[in-house]
């Protein structure tokens, strides 16, 4: 779109192989690439020479195999739904609640001096150690677990949008106020515009939070769900079948991120862009 | 020519929560300025231009006096004025388009009237081409033309503009000045000007007000009387020099107290505890 506007930080590739060229300019993918298939060719090595029990450790090939089976078996598609269930619930409903309380939290003073030592309390309660009361209020299905996913994504995704609007510019609320602009549209067209990238944040935080609320939930009282199988697998000494678990969590965890980056942009062309380059 | 803008024994004391303490940045002002007269500001840095500019628009409250506009008092921003704020404080999320067209939303002005009006004044600053660049994709003057458009194209009774050529080149500064008398002079505005360019000062004034140091009072006001339209070439008549002499002469005093203050008291100028009562 506007390329016309960006500089390009070409490196210096006059007089360089076409390999070379290649290298330059995909330097970062190649490190990375290189490095990851590395770490898992060694740990593939290691177990497969017996130096560390297989059983102990698991390896690469060991949880393919095992993922496939988790599929073909099908067992695993109610874990997922019910996981899967449990954290867009609760996450959604979290910045459902997280994103308008924050705003107007950071627009009404009262109100922060008002709910402030709640959301200070929340915010240091551990909430792992909420479970036991959680489970009891909510039982052991889902909602107990979208609770916690909840209680851990909300906090992040307040904490985040009320420093957005708390650190709106003074130049630019002037600015407003002198072209006559209405409370309401001072909070549109200053406020919210400059607190989007603080929500961005605050919500990609939160899910690792809420990812991790779910396993926790699961992991203390469930009977499915992709936790209760790393659970399971786990005390029947079934590593292949752990780390299953674990790569579907993760994989989820940077798909969402990813997913918020993309959604994100959308939002930022006015935004220069610092350090995508190199 | 009746008097249009009034300022009665502006005082306005600024406070610190950080520090406890009070600084007097204004100091009894008092200015008349005529329906339809062109005025320039100038003194040193940090007497109280912008505070003062900012007072007359109703932006801040002043400590004690009082502004009145048509023999009304100014209690807040109103239609009748436009500020071009010294740092340009464009909207970063607002294109310039966007950003010349925000006053005019703010008065619920309907899109296309709005739209012709926005354009006229963007290519008047010579920003044509660039209606849908964010202000990161431009240079420091170019933000300053945006901000000096998004101002005129309120159409305000009177100008508030401070130091709004300062980021430009001598040949665009010129151009500006030139158009900016025409606006002057064809919609019989009234213009309150602020820069530290003597000799723009002058160019374009009716009256130059020269403030003393902080806290900034009324040095002098220096009547221009060179007959209308102006050449470019007045600037190297002698009287015009003469003038120019005078009033550099004027600040060249103050700017040397404040040397001098700093040196021997540190911050005597400012006004020391709350309580020593000033
Ligand atoms: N928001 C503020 N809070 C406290 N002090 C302030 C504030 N804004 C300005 N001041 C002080 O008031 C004095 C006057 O500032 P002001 O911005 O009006 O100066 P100015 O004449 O416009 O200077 P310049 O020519 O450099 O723009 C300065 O000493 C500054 O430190
Ligand atoms: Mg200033």
């Amino acid at each position: 779109m506007r390329t016309e506007g960006q500089t390009l930080y070409a490196a210096d590739v006059t007089g360089v192989s076409s390999l070379g060229k290649f290298y330059v300019e995909h330097e970062r993918g190649l490190i990375g690439t290189g490095a990851v298939l590395t770490f898992l060719l060694a740990w593939e090595a290691v177990t497969r020479s017996r130096l560390v029990d297989p059983l102990f450790l698991s390896s690469p090939t060991l949880i393919v195999r095992a993922g496939y089976e988790l599929f073909a078996e099908g067992t695993i598609w109610r874990d997922l739904r019910v996981s899967g269930t449990e954290f867009v619930v609760g996450y959604l409903m979290a910045a459902g609640v997280a994103i308008p309380l924050g705003l107007a939290l950071g627009w009404y003073r009262r109100l922060y001096f008002c709910l402030g030592p709640f959301i200070d309390v929340l915010n240091a309660v551990p909430r792992v150690a909420l479970l036991p009361v959680i489970i009891i209020w909510f039982g052991i299905g889902v909602w107990s677990k979208i609770v916690v996913v909840f209680l851990g994504a909300v906090i992040p995704m307040l904490i985040n949008t009320f420093s957005g609007v708390k650190t709106t510019e003074e130049r630019f609320l002037k600015v407003a106020r002198s072209f006559g602009a209405s409370e309401l549209k001072i909070f549109w067209t200053i406020v919210f515009p400059g607190t989007v990238p603080f929500i961005f944040t605050g919500l990609k935080y939160a899910a690792g939070r809420a990812l991790l609320g779910v396993v926790v939930g699961e992991l203390y009282a469930a009977t499915a769900g992709i936790g209760f199988l790393i659970t399971v697998s786990g005390a029947t000494f079934q590593t292949d079948k752990v780390f299953v678990g674990i790569l579907i969590v993760t994989t989820t965890g940077v798909l969402v991120v990813e997913l918020l980056d993309r959604l994100e942009r959308r939002f930022e062309g006015w935004r220069p862009k610092v350090g995508s380059a190199t | 020519m009746p008097v249009k803008l009034e300022a009665q024994r502006i005082c306005l004391e600024y406070y610190q929560p950080r520090t406890g303490r009070r600084l007097l940045a204004l100091d009894d002002i008092d200015l008349a300025i005529m329906d339809g007269e062109f005025v320039s500001i100038v003194g040193p840095s940090g007497c109280g231009k912008t505070t003062f500019l900012n007072v007359v628009d109703g932006l801040l409250p002043a400590t004690s006096g009082r502004i009145l506009l048509d023999g009304k008092v100014v209690t807040e921003p109103g239609q009748d004025r436009a500020m071009v704020f010294q740092d340009a404080s464009l909207l970063p999320w607002r294109t310039v388009l966007g950003n010349v067209l925000y006053g005019l939303e703010c008065q619920g002005i309907g899109t296309r009237p709005a739209r012709q009006r926005a354009q006229h004044f963007i290519e008047m600053v010579g920003l044509q081409g660039f209606e849908h660049h964010y202000p990161y994709e431009l240079s420091g003057g170019m933000q300053q033309r945006a901000n000096l458009a998004r101002a005129l194209v309120m159409d305000p009774q009177v100008l508030l503009m401070d130091e709004p050529f300062a980021a430009l080149d001598a040949q665009t500064r010129e151009v500006m000045q030139e158009e900016l008398l025409q606006i002057w002079r064809q919609a019989k505005k009234t213009v309150l000007f602020i820069t530290h360019q003597i000799n723009e000062a002058i160019y374009l004034s009716d009256r130059v007000i020269v403030f003393t140091t902080r806290p900034g009072r009324v040095k002098q006001s220096v009547t221009i009387d060179i007959e209308r339209p102006r050449k470019l070439a007045v600037k190297r008549d002698p009287r015009f020099l003469q003038l120019e002499d005078f009033v550099w002469n004027l600040i060249e005093d103050e700017v040397r107290k404040t040397m001098l203050a700093d040196r021997s008291s540190r911050g005597s100028a400012e006004v020391g505890p709350p309580d020593s009562g000033v």
